[in-house]
């Protein structure tokens, strides 16, 4: 719910000019449930009696999908795809806002390294998989590798950007009140680019998910994306529809979960933002 | 040319006991920025002295300059020539003795921090006993009055309350100067009074030196005990005057005064005709 009420918000921002008059916040929530609800009703009825071999009546589906993932699976597929994916997703983020910090603060480092970054910002992070794989072979580390590797650009350049705008009268009051290195880094540095990390390392977020799924679409036996693919080409339909599925709560979940506890950190950001709104 | 360094050289021996090094000290101070023919003069040749506790207001027209000069005498940024002492020291980075208090409380203050931290953010360093900072945190606090308020987010306040916060910050700090940017140029007529109020208590309480920069010729015969008019760009003292009307203040029955009234009719007369050289076609320096 709370990426709803945030990006709700958003909107309201956007339109807070125009002479448009809000809707209420029941209304929006109701919307909100409401849209999927008919969706998923129409694809039930409408793929009924499908027998069409690539469209399964949603009823199949559903009951392919409990038994795979209801708990068959959840152990030896649903958690390993998962642990990599945190795993991957806690190295780059580290990773990415430590090097942002380092080229972000040093001025002739950033030079320097702009146009390397730039690069591989440039190559979308599916197309490392069969690299890595090339290089490093099947083993789960390569897997971990290439999702922390994918998902450390996006953080990492929006810890740059955060630490860029980083207000220039915030740097004079440090300097004023001689504040030493560690604490305008730890104190007003990186709490003033936190929002900015955050919008960061929620698209890192995202973008480990694509490649964890990638990632196990090579050469892997077990995960989510491997059981996925094989049902695709043993043209078990249903199970390849159900695995979509669970892809798809899966990320809705991961999301959802990111931003409530990006609201709860930032809880002075979102608070004083909607104050600002307000006025 | 010649008439600016004859206002500076008077400037120079005004209003300061002999013998006795002021406090701060501004001596042929010049900035510009860019060099060659794209140098854009921002300062020139400025002299003007602070005493112990006193209460020295510099106005002049908005783009005079004065952020620039408040910068330059807190170290923010280095001076092209002549310079700024404190105690006689020269100052070439922000002094541990001053504290700023910024115009914009609202970018100066940390979003992130309650009131009570951002107080305590310069105090950390200081290696302080625990009672000790906490002392100062308080007292800072109840100074500016918002000892209500140490947990509350300062965007959960007033603009007032903010500057307020921003005052306590520089209080905690325990400056003996306290530099002022424009601190209540972003409050309204009724804040801006007590604010003003606030500052003479402080530097009754702390006893501390207190330079407030300022476009506003009211406020300034109403903190200052004098006040250097900075009447044109690029910024050079135009005239300093002795603010002689009696402490205690009170925001009625000293701006009703008739030397009130005539000062601040002659502070206005000096800032027009500063404007009107700036802005007419220059003439010949006789």
């Amino acid at each position: 719910m709370a990426a709803s009420t945030s990006d709700t918000a958003v909107l309201a921002k956007r339109g807070r000019n125009r002479r448009k008059p809000r809707v209420g916040r029941p209304w929006l929530i109701t919307i909100e449930v409401l849209v999927p609800v008919i969706l998923v009703a129409t694809w039930w009825t409408a793929s009924a009696d499908s027998a069409n071999p690539f469209f399964p009546p949603l009823s199949t589906i559903v009951e392919r999908f409990q038994q795979l993932w209801l708990f068959a699976h959840f152990a030896s597929d649903v958690l390993p795809s998962l642990g990599n994916l945190l795993a991957g997703f806690a190295i780059g983020g580290v990773v990415g806002i430590a090097l942002g910090v380092v080229l972000g603060i040093g001025k002739v480092l950033s030079g320097l390294f702009a146009p390397v970054i730039n690069f591989w910002r440039a190559i979308p992070p599916v197309a490392l998989v069969p690299i890595f794989v090339a290089l490093l072979g099947f083993g789960n580390e390569v897997r971990i590798l290439t999702i922390a590797l994918a998902s450390v650009f996006p953080t990492l350049i929006s810890t740059l950007d955060g630490l860029r705008a980083l207000d220039p009268q915030l740097r004079d009051v440090c300097r004023m009140y001689g504040l030493t290195r560690r604490e305008r880094l730890l104190n007003v540095y990186l709490p003033a680019a936190s929002p900015r990390i955050a919008s960061g390392l929620q698209v890192s977020l995202q973008t480990a998910f694509v490649v964890m799924i990638a990632s196990e679409m090579l050469g892997s036996s077990y995960g989510i994306g491997a059981l996925t693919l094989l049902a695709q080409q043993t043209f078990a339909t249903s199970d390849m529809w159900a695995g979509i599925i669970l892809l798809g709560v899966l990320g809705y979940v991961l999301n959802l979960l990111f931003n409530v506890i990006r609201d709860r950190v930032l809880q002075w950001y979102v608070r004083s933002q909607k104050i600002g709104k307000e006025m | 040319m010649g008439s600016q360094m004859d206002s500076a050289r008077d400037a120079f021996g005004d209003g300061q006991p002999a013998g006795e090094i002021p406090r701060l000290s501004v001596r042929s101070l010049s900035k510009s920025y860019g060099t060659g023919d794209g140098a854009v003069t921002i300062i020139e040749n400025l002299t003007f002295d602070v005493a112990r506790g006193e209460i020295v207001c510099v106005v002049g027209p908005s783009g005079v300059g004065k952020t620039t000069l408040l910068k330059c005498l807190s170290g923010l940024q280095s001076v092209t020539s002549g310079e700024a002492l404190i105690d006689g020291r020269r100052i070439d980075g922000p002094p541990r003795e001053m504290a700023l208090v910024f115009q914009e409380y609202n970018r100066s203050l940390m979003p992130w921090l309650t009131v009570r931290k951002n107080v305590r953010l310069p105090l950390r360093h200081l290696g302080l006993e625990k009672i000790d900072e906490d002392f100062r945190i308080e007292q800072a606090l109840t100074a500016v009055g918002l000892d209500q308020a140490v947990n509350k987010y300062a965007w959960q306040l007033s603009g007032g309350m903010q500057q307020r916060v921003a005052i306590a910050r520089a209080l905690a700090y325990q400056p003996e100067v306290l530099v002022m940017d424009e601190p209540f140029a972003s409050v309204d007529a009724q804040t801006r009074f007590e604010l003003e109020d606030l500052t003479l208590r402080i530097r009754e309480q702390f006893n501390m030196t207190i330079v407030v920069v300022t476009h506003d010729i009211d406020e300034a015969v109403y903190l200052s005990n004098r006040v250097v008019v900075l009447g044109h760009r690029p910024a050079a003292v135009t005239k300093i005057l002795d603010i002689d009307i009696p402490s205690p203040r009170n925001q009625i029955t000293t701006r009703a005064r008739a030397d009130f009234a005539e000062l601040r009719t002659e502070i206005l007369s000096l800032i027009q005709a500063g404007k009107a050289a700036t802005t007419s076609i220059p003439t010949q320096p006789s």
